[in-house]
C-alpha cells in the first residue's frame, strides 16, 4: 500500500518521542554548563608538568632533556635548558628547564610527549575550558602555569598515577641500592689487595 | 523550428531545444554548499536541470600530510593519520601501523590484534551509521535519522574515549601493538553497545528503508556499472554495491580476520539504493565479527617487547600495507632509508579514488540527484585532500 512505509516510519519517531520521557537510553541530551558528564579516566586534553613535594620550582621532575621538544609532531614545545644545576626535591643536583613553554593553540593533544618522556615529568591534563580573549599570549603556557602537583595528577588519573609512582619508587630504590651493592662487592674484591680507602672512588667509577 | 510551406503548417515550439553550448549553464556547487560534505566544489554544467558535465575541484583542505610525514619521525605521523579520515581514526592508525610493522618486522601480540579488530569494526559501525544518516539528510529527511545515528555513534565514541583518551583523534595504535590495554570494564561496556546495536539497525531500517520517497530518489539513480567500478579502482562498499566481491578483509586476511566468520554483502544494481543497503548489511556483519572477537579476546600483553618508542629506525626497505577501511581500501606505502623518518610516505585514500567516478554516475541526472549521489560515495575531505 502506498504510504504504508511512511506511517511505519512515523511510528518509529513517535515511539522515540514518547520513550524519550521515560528511557534514559533515549534521553541523551545533557545541559552542558550546568550538568556535566563524568570524564573517563583516560581522557586527555593538554600536557602539564608534574612536580613532587610542595615547591613547584624545586620539585619539577623535568630535567630539560628536550626529548619531548624533538618528538612533538606539531612542534609546540619550547625548552631552554639551564646552564647550572639546582638540587631537586630529593636534594640531588639536576638540570632544570629555564624556559618551558607549550603553545596550547598548536598542541593537538596526541600524548606523544607523555609517552617519550623518560622521567614521567609531563602528563596529560583533563582541563578543557581554556577559552581566552587573548589568542596569542593567552594560550602560550609558561612553566609556572604548566607546573601542577603530583597530588593533582593523582586526582585526575588515579590508576595511572599510582603506576607511575610505583615505577619511580622502584627505580629510585634500584639507584640507591646500586652504588651500595657495587661498593660492597668492590670492597670485598679489592679489600685483600688494596687499602680500603680506595674503595669508594672505585665504586663511583663503577 | 519548422519553417512551413503552402502545404505544411508552421510548427512553433514553446521553447527551442538547447543544443548549443551557449545554452548551457555552468554552476559552481560548493565549496560552502550545505550538502557537499566538507569543502568540496563541483563545477556542474547544466542543461535545464540535467547535468551535462561535472568536474570535481578539491584541494581546499590540503594540509601537506605526506610531506609533513616525511619530515617527522615514524611515531610523529601517527597522530596526523587520525586527521586523514577524521571519522575513522582507528582504521587509519591500523593501516599506518601495519605498514610500519611490515617495514620493521614487528610481531603484534594476540590481545592487541583482537583489540584492533574490535576497534576497527566499531569504527565501521559508527562510520556507516553516520553516513546513512547524512545520506538521508541529503535526501530531505532532515535531522531525524541523522540524530538517531549520532545517538548510537556517541556510545561508540564514548568507548573510544575510555580506551584511548580522545573521542575522535584516538592516536591509539602503535608499531607492534596498541598503546595501552583496555581499562577494566571496557569490554563489558563494548559488549553492551554491540548487543544493542542490531536493535538500532532495525529501528533505522523501519524508519526509512522501505519509504516510497527514498526508493524513488535512490533506485536507478547514480548507477555505477561493474566494469567501470573495477577499471576506476573503486573499492569498499561502493564496489561491492556494484556486485564485485572484493573485500580486503577476505582477500588479504590481514590481522586475524581469517578467524572470524562473516559474509560480504553484495549489491546487484550499483545504484544509490544498493550503496545504502550494502552499508546497512555490512553493519550487521560487523556486529557478527564484534560478537566473536569480544567472546574470544585472550589476556596478555598488548605491545611487542621489541618495539621501541624513542630512536625508532627501521632498516632500509619499502612496504605497502592495506586494510579495509569503512570507506574502502586504505593503503600506506613507505620507503625507509634507515633514518628516523620515512624517505617516502604515500597514502592511498579510498574516498579520493572513489570520487573519480562521480561524473560518470551523475551524467543525465538532476542537480538534486547529484547531492544524493555524492552523499552515497561517502567522502571525507580530510582524506581526499590530505
Amino acid at each position: 500500500m502506498l504510504g504504508e512505509a511512511i506511517i511505519k516510519g512515523l511510528a518509529v519517531t513517535a515511539k522515540n518521542f514518547a520513550l524519550s520521557y521515560v528511557s534514559p537510553e533515549r534521553l541523551v541530551t545533557i545541559q552542558y554548563p550546568e550538568e556535566r558528564q563524568p570524564l573517563p579516566e583516560a581522557t586527555r586534553q593538554f600536557p602539564f608538568l608534574v612536580y613532587d613535594g610542595d615547591d613547584p620550582h624545586a620539585g619539577l621532575r623535568c630535567v630539560a632533556c628536550q626529548i619531548c621538544e624533538k618528538e612533538c609532531p606539531p612542534q609546540c614545545i619550547y625548552i631552554v635548558k639551564s646552564k647550572d644545576k639546582k638540587p631537586d626535591h630529593t636534594g640531588k643536583p639536576q638540570f632544570y628547564p629555564a624556559v618551558f613553554d607549550i603553545d596550547l593553540s598548536v598542541c593537538m593533544s596526541c600524548q606523544i610527549c607523555v609517552e617519550v618522556c623518560p622521567f614521567d615529568a609531563i602528563k596529560m591534563d583533563t582541563e578543557f575550558e581554556l577559552s581566552t580573549t587573548d589568542r596569542f599570549a593567552g594560550l602560550l603556557y609558561h612553566k609556572e602555569q604548566l607546573a601542577k602537583s603530583n597530588a593533582y595528577y593523582h586526582k585526575i588519573h588515579p590508576t595511572e598515577a599510582a603506576e607511575v609512582d610505583a615505577r619511580l619508587a622502584a627505580e629510585r630504590a634500584k639507584v640507591a641500592a646500586k652504588p651500595r651493592a657495587a661498593s660492597e662487592t668492590k670492597a670485598a674484591a679489592t679489600a685483600p689487595a688494596a687499602p680500603p680507602a680506595l674503595a669508594p672512588g672505585a665504586a663511583v667509577a663503577a | 523550428m519548422n519553417a512551413g510551406s503552402d502545404t505544411q503548417p508552421t510548427r512553433h515550439q514553446v521553447r527551442p531545444k538547447p543544443n548549443r553550448e551557449g545554452d548551457w549553464l555552468e554552476v559552481s556547487m560548493g565549496p560552502q554548499h550545505p550538502s557537499t560534505h566538507g569543502v568540496f566544489r563541483m563545477d556542474v554544467v547544466l542543461e535545464g536541470e540535467r547535468v551535462v558535465r561535472l568536474k570535481p575541484v578539491f584541494g581546499y583542505l590540503h594540509r601537506n600530510h605526506e610531506k609533513i610525514a616525511e619530515g617527522t619521525t615514524y611515531l610523529g605521523s601517527m597522530p596526523y593519520t587520525d586527521r586523514l579520515d577524521y571519522f575513522c581514526s582507528m582504521t587509519n592508525n591500523w593501516a599506518y601501523a601495519l605498514a610500519v610493522e611490515k617495514l620493521a618486522g614487528l610481531q603484534v601480540p594476540e590481545r592487541a590484534e583482537y583489540l584492533r579488530v574490535i576497534l576497527a569494526e566499531l569504527t565501521r559501525l559508527q562510520n556507516h551509521a553516520s553516513l546513512c544518516g547524512f545520506l538521508l539528510q541529503d535526501m530531505g529527511a532532515m535531522g531525524t535519522p541523522l540524530m538517531y545515528a549520532f545517538r548510537e555513534r556517541e556510545k561508540i565514541l564514548d568507548l573510544f574515549e575510555a580506551i584511548s583518551g580522545a573521542r575522535m583523534m584516538c592516536n591509539f595504535m602503535r608499531f607492534g601493538g596498541c598503546r595501552c590495554d583496555a581499562p577494566p570494564g571496557w569490554l563489558e561496556q563494548a559488549r553492551r553497545v554491540v548487543d544493542n546495536f542490531p536493535r538500532f539497525l532495525d529501528e533505522f531500517e523501519a524508519l526509512l528503508s522501505e519509504n516510497e520517497i527514498i526508493m524513488a530518489r535512490t533506485q536507478g539513480v547514480g548507477v555505477l556499472p561493474r566494469d567501470l567500478a573495477i577499471n576506476a579502482g573503486v573499492t569498499g562498499p561502493m564496489l561491492r554495491a556494484s556486485g564485485v566481491n572484493y573485500d580486503v578483509r577476505k582477500v588479504d586476511r590481514y590481522g586475524i580476520y581469517d578467524r572470524f566468520e562473516f559474509k560480504v554483502p553484495l549489491g546487484e544494481h550499483g545504484d544509490t539504493y544498493d550503496r545504502y543497503m550494502v552499508r546497512i548489511l555490512e553493519m550487521r556483519q560487523s556486529v557478527n565479527i564484534l560478537k566473536q572477537a569480544l567472546a574470544d579476546i585472550p589476556p596478555g600483553p598488548v605491545m611487542d617487547p621489541k618495539a621501541k618508542l624513542r630512536g625508532f629506525r627501521p632498516k632500509p626497505g619499502e612496504a605497502y600495507a592495506r586494510i579495509e577501511a569503512p570507506k574502502g581500501e586504505l593503503g600506506f606505502y613507505l620507503i625507509s632509508d634507515g633514518g628516523p623518518n620515512p624517505y617516502r610516505y604515500r597514502v592511498r585514500p579510498p574516498s579520493f579514488i572513489n570520487l573519480t567516478v562521480l561524473e560518470d554516475m551523475c551524467l543525465g541526472h538532476t542537480v538534486a540527484d547529484v547531492v544524493v549521489i555524492l552523499g552515497s560515495v561517502d567522502i571525507v575531505m580530510g582524506e581526499v585532500d590530505r
